[in-house]
């Protein structure tokens, strides 16, 4: 794979919802691109019949039973929050400006 | 004293919990200006639960195996009421509602807690320089980093705050700061102590374990962190055969190979391997059959861990939006509170991973990146259990380097590569620990690093008791 573009970085960070400046971004976009060229090292393998792995520990789908408990903490969770209406988290307006 | 020595004691009614707490606490106000091992002491809470455990033993009652020792916990552990904050100004003032499963165990088993100790911001680096909240200190040269990320558990043990912490290591960050701070870190099996309460970094990297100044206390005290949680989904549903039984047992005749990628491999300097070379010795001088191994595919794990460590990282650190808890910067919008919320509470590395994750995930890259990580994540493991099947243990250094100045490492790139040996055994979920082996040319501690089959922590205490008992 190539290197990473100016271009690129800003679309990256915009997925992140991260505010760069333009001094980050100047800053990140070569950093970044040196540990992405570093990575490349792995082209040397073969890698066409190797099955990914996502996880160390083979473990299957765990179960148990569906049991509704209290744990006993929504108040101290809320208490925790910036803001708080009505037992719910309070976030300004989702779309668009608030009227 | 030792952890054992002060539970024993303690137990007996021979001393006060009391008196060890004050102890380890006068030992702290001495040099923590100095070192910055901690973001919070807890002294208060700490008092009241020696005086509480003095109490229990003087009516009779059982104050468990870990009676009166204090620990440091890692400052992504959730601590009911008591700030935990990652070293990130996003988390700061937040007050988890609810007690981690190891710190749950802990106090049940009657330890002790200290404080919260330093670390790289969400566990991400390898200096503790990363901190929101300044860098710890190695307290054999303060002019040196400490490791990281779990820097300041290491700190806490290497200056005697207290002779138990916990870290968690997702890439190397219990083994690598314990090598550097001349102790003991131990990073067990994956799943074999429950992640429930440490705040996530890389779901299916990270690791709680234990750092002491002995391999003895550092057994004790994975002891009693490990086994099954329901809590955790992730954690492996079988019994945990005892490792202190077999402490003693002796090495006679069992296969220790050691690595030669890790000797090899650009950066591990001529003093480190030079130090491997001497512990491989001592082992066979112990009775243990040693022979070089190749382990080919350890080499690409440095490239695979920067692509799968920071894309699980981009997903976990989603949450931190300024809805639920932490920071929030108010703005008109909710989206544009998200950003701004998120580039004020951010430091630079947790930026650079997120950026590096949400990258190796986007889409026409998946398969190029992630995907190809994951591939050579399989490479690596089937290169362990080829080599497993000769060797009861594997051995490497755990550090390239002795400690470096604080500072030296400012290229990111730099600082990832003294993860090298750790990464292997997160990419495969198998347990390593690194051991004190004597110093470098520069008089700093050089760590070695043993590691083992997966669920076979016993024979990798045998092999470390070992080394240790060589160093004596």
């Amino acid at each position: 794979m190539a290197s990473l573009s100016r271009e690129e970085v800003v679309h990256v960070a915009r997925l992140a919802r991260l505010q760069l400046t333009d001094e980050q971004i100047d800053t990140f976009t070569p950093q970044l691109a040196a540990i992405l060229d570093h990575a490349a090292d792995v082209e040397a393998l073969d890698l066409a019949d190797v099955p990914p792995t996502s996880h160390p520990y083979p473990l299957k789908n765990v179960w148990r039973p569906d049991v509704a408990r209290d744990a006993g903490i929504r108040d101290a969770v809320l208490a925790a929050a910036p803001s708080t209406e009505a037992g719910m988290f309070r976030v300004p307006p989702v779309l668009g400006e608030a009227p | 004293m030792t952890a054992r020595e002060i539970a024993a004691s303690v137990r007996a009614g021979e001393r006060s919990a009391r008196s060890v707490v004050d102890e380890h606490l006068a030992a702290i106000d001495a040099r923590e200006s100095e070192l910055h091992a901690f973001n919070l002491v807890t002294r208060d809470e700490a008092l009241a639960a020696a005086d509480a455990l003095d109490a229990k033993v003087a009516a009779g009652e059982d104050p468990g195996a870990l009676a009166g020792v204090p620990i440091a916990l890692k400052d992504n552990l959730c601590t009911t009421g008591i700030p935990t904050t990652c070293s990130s100004k996003i988390l700061e003032g937040w007050k988890p509602p609810y007690d981690a499963t190891v710190v749950r165990k802990l106090t049940a088993a009657g330890a002790v807690c200290l404080g919260k100790t330093n670390l790289d911001e969400f566990a991400m680096g390898s200096s503790t320089e990363n901190s929101a909240f300044g860098p710890s200190k190695n307290p054999h040269d303060t002019t040196k980093v400490p490791g990281g990320s779990s820097g300041g558990s290491a700190v806490a043990v290497a200056a005697g705050f207290a002779p138990l912490a916990l870290g968690s290591d997702t890439g190397g960050s219990i083994r690598q700061p314990a090598a550097l701070c001349g102790v003991v870190g131990v990073k067990p099996t994956y799943g074999r102590v429950s992640r429930y309460g440490l705040v996530a970094f890389a779901s299916s990297l990270d690791q709680i374990g234990p750092f002491a100044a002995t391999v003895a206390d550092a057994a004790l005290l994975y002891e009693a962190i490990a086994g099954h949680d329901p809590a955790d989904s992730t954690s492996i549903p079988e019994a945990v055969p005892s490792v202190l039984d077999h402490l003693d047992d002796g090495i006679d005749g069992l296969r220790v190979g050691v690595v030669k990628e890790l000797l090899d491999i650009e950066g591990i300097a001529p003093d480190v391997a030079a130090r491997a070379k001497a512990a491989a010795e001592a082992l066979e001088a112990a009775g243990a059959k040693v022979e070089e191994v190749s382990v080919p595919a350890v080499i690409y794990g440095l490239s695979a861990y920067y692509l799968i460590a920071p894309a699980e990282a981009s997903s976990n650190l989603a949450r931190y939006d300024g809805v639920r808890y932490g920071l929030r910067i108010d703005a008109s919008t909710t989206g544009e509170m998200y950003d701004r919320t998120r580039t004020a509470g951010f430091g630079a590395e947790v930026e650079r991973r997120i950026m590096l994750g949400t990258y190796a995930l986007s889409a026409g890259y998946y398969d190029a990146y992630y995907g190809k990580a994951q591939k050579v994540r399989t490479l690596i493991i089937r290169d362990f259990d080829a080599a497993y099947e000769r060797f009861d243990v594997l051995l490497s250094p755990t550090s390239p380097t002795t400690a470096f100045t604080l500072g030296a490492k400012a290229d990111p790139l730099a600082m990832y590569l003294n993860d090298v040996c750790t990464i292997p055994s997160n990419l495969a979920g198998h347990p390593a620990m690194s051991v004190p082996f004597g110093v470098g040319d520069d008089g700093l501690p050089v760590g070695i690093q043993v590691m083992a089959d997966a669920l076979d922590e016993a024979t990798m205490f045998q092999v470390a008791a070992a080394l240790e008992g060589a160093m004596a």
